[in-house]
């Protein structure tokens, strides 16, 4: 198991994946529900080309409002609507979304429990050049800790695209985060999509890799360059962070005996938090965490900030090693 | 009934009985804010006696009117409205922030039914209210929507973006109350954050702006009127008020935006509203259905 690092994704379908924007299946989403519910109306904060909102506008424009840039007043109206009727879907970055408007998040929507869908944009070290102050990386930690609130962050175009039409027929408030850049589409338009239902793509028995968002992916190559050394790693898609599958992470822990989480998002209180959560109340394991360690982002390539911020697939096979050794070690 | 269209006189009586009623929650309660509740106590009793259509033997009335406080510290006016009005027993009143009640300090659509969103944090409220006006406008529903802030609150930057908002999108539905009554928690509000002029400030976000004297019911229903005739734009109403209107002791002091009367004091306020703390907890305690609470003729 020494070295690692050079992952071959050789025979794994892995090398050469198709890419697609994760925003593109929230604006085709929209557009899928604004042709099956009337009642679904879309806010933006003046983002509507890079939201991908502005395939909604274009279809229904007498349902498409535009706050400008006052995300604040945005979650707000959202409310309002959602008070009459509605089904508001309100679009910004993840950074305003989930930061500047955290109380109105917090107070008005989710302590009345309104149906208000969030979609959080640029999520993610990822997001690249524009660096830190729009690279959303603590959605997931803000988000979970409200009460009512819906968390999800799907790994792909097509489970982007699903997640927005589902969660038209959640009565709760929900967050769905998603990224900038093109990434590899992992799932089918036939692949299942449930809100609160890990999707396990991968069987193992030595491991379990539990990832959400563009690191879905990654955990898909770690896991194959891991079995071309005869290592077998579950891999669990987990898109929805609240309600979070408890069977499915207690099976993990019980079946493979050693968890590893991967996320774009800080280590505090994102995926690897809520599993962790679940598994020492339940079946204690070894755990490692693939994540942002405690620290800004900064502006670069997305391929090369992933590197060097630790959340690559070499990554996800070393923290995988990691936890092995303490599996063995405890035995 | 959803619009009561109660008389000059009845109204002038109701809000008697409003400040009598946040009197005695507050004193029962030992806990919560004395000051905004008795300066809005007498244009939220035109809302609901006179000018609003609710329904509080449907909450749900697709043709019901909308109010939002967005001062979400002044329930004690709004659970003392809401139980004259029918929403709940005035009985209830007695279980004001207790564990046992379902009267929240702050205001909770899932404990009190008939609060249409949650509110708590300043700032907030005309945002929620522009997207209830906008939502009825898109479904032809010819529905106004009243918001009621606090002057020190005027200070959240959040009020104006919904300012710009509602003026952009020309919510005429819209009308907005604003209890000016000069005094926030930490002094006078010129002192703390001076909003002045405020008249001119929602006069340049192309808002239609009337000031009145907030304790003049006949005022307060003109203002009402003219907000509901002008077209094109949203109105805002700078009710001028005292807080602590009423009882003597409180008027005009901040220090009692956020303080309850101890029982001597309570004692003390009764006897300025005509009638003491006894008579009118034991009027409370009596009222155990939800009905339109009985005036001096019996009531409607």
């Amino acid at each position: 198991m020494s070295g690692g690092a050079a992952v071959t994704a050789k025979g794994s379908g892995l090398a050469k994946p198709e890419m697609k924007r994760t925003r593109e299946g929230f604006g085709h989403g929209l557009v899928d529900l604004g042709e099956s519910r009337p009642n679904v109306v879309v806010l933006v904060g003046d983002l509507r080309e890079s939201t991908n909102v502005s395939f909604f506008a274009e279809r229904f424009p007498e349902r498409f409002i535009e706050v400008g840039i006052a995300e604040q007043n945005m979650m707000c109206v959202a409310a309002g609507l959602a008070a009459v009727g509605k089904i508001p879907y309100l679009a910004t970055y993840g950074a305003f979304a989930s930061c500047r408007s955290a109380d109105q998040m917090r107070v008005t929507v989710a302590y009345t429990d309104l149906p208000v869908k969030i979609g959080g944009a640029h999520g993610g070290i990822s997001v690249g050049p524009d660096g830190a102050t729009h690279q959303a990386m603590e959605e997931i930690a803000i988000v979970r800790s409200i009460p009512n609130m819906r968390m999800i962050v799907p790994c792909d175009y097509w489970e982007t695209r699903k997640a927005t039409v589902a969660v038209a027929d959640d009565r709760h408030p929900c967050y769905i985060r998603f990224g900038r850049e093109a990434v590899p589409v992992v799932t089918t338009p036939e692949s299942p999509f449930t809100i609160g239902m890990a999707n396990q793509l991968r069987e193992g028995r030595d491991l379990a890799i539990l990832a959400c968002g563009v690191m879905v992916h990654e955990a898909l190559v770690a896991a194959a360059d891991l079995a071309s050394r005869g290592i077998e790693a579950r891999v669990l898609n987990v898109h929805t962070l609240k309600p979070i599958d408890r069977d499915a992470i207690v099976r993990a822990a019980r079946e493979c005996g050693a968890i590893v989480t991967a996320e774009e998002h800080q280590v505090h209180g994102g995926l690897g938090g809520a599993v962790a959560e679940v598994v020492v109340g339940t079946h204690p394991v070894p755990m490692e965490f693939v994540a942002v360690h405690d620290r800004f982002g900064q502006s670069g390539k997305p391929e090369e900030l992933m590197a060097a911020f630790g959340i690559k697939a070499p990554d996800v096979v070393r923290a995988a090693e990691a936890a092995l050794a303490r599996k063995s070690a405890k035995r | 009934m959803p619009r009561l269209n109660m008389s000059l006189e009845e109204l002038r009586e109701r809000a008697l009985y409003v400040r009598r009623d946040i009197i005695a929650l507050l004193a029962r309660a030992k806990s919560g804010h004395s000051g905004g509740p008795l300066s809005s106590a007498d244009f939220g009793t035109a809302l609901f006696f006179h000018e609003m259509n609710v329904n509080p033997e449907q909450l749900d009335d697709p043709t019901r009117d909308m109010w939002h406080f967005s001062i979400g510290h002044v329930t004690p006016v709004i659970y003392s409205l809401m139980g004259e009005r029918g929403y709940f027993p005035l009985a209830d009143l007695l279980g004001f922030r207790q564990l046992a009640g379902h009267l929240q300090g702050h205001p909770s659509r899932h404990d009190t039914p008939g609060i249409e969103v949650s509110s708590g944090s300043l700032g907030q409220g005309l945002s929620v209210s522009c997207g209830m006006a906008l939502g009825s406008r898109l479904d032809g529903v010819s529905r106004r929507v009243y918001c009621i802030m606090g002057d020190g609150e005027q200070q959240e930057g959040q009020i104006w973006e919904a300012a710009m908002f509602a003026a952009h999108y020309r919510l005429d539905n819209l009308c907005g109350i604003i209890d000016y009554n000069r005094k926030q928690i930490d002094g006078d509000v010129e002192d703390v954050m001076g909003i002045a002029p405020l008249a001119d400030k929602w006069r340049a976000f192309r808002w239609h702006v009337l000031e009145i004297d907030g304790h003049d019911v006949k005022q307060i229903l003109a203002a009402f009127d003219e907000a509901r005739r002008a077209k094109g734009k949203p109105t805002v109403i700078l009710a001028h008020t005292v807080m602590g209107k009423g009882v003597s002791f409180m008027e005009d002091d901040f220090h009692w935006h956020g303080m309850p009367p101890n029982p001597e004091q309570a004692e003390r306020a009764m006897r300025d509203l005509g009638t003491s703390l006894e008579e009118w907890t034991q009027r409370l305690e009596s009222h155990t259905q939800a009905a339109v609470a009985p005036g001096r003729n019996g009531g409607r």
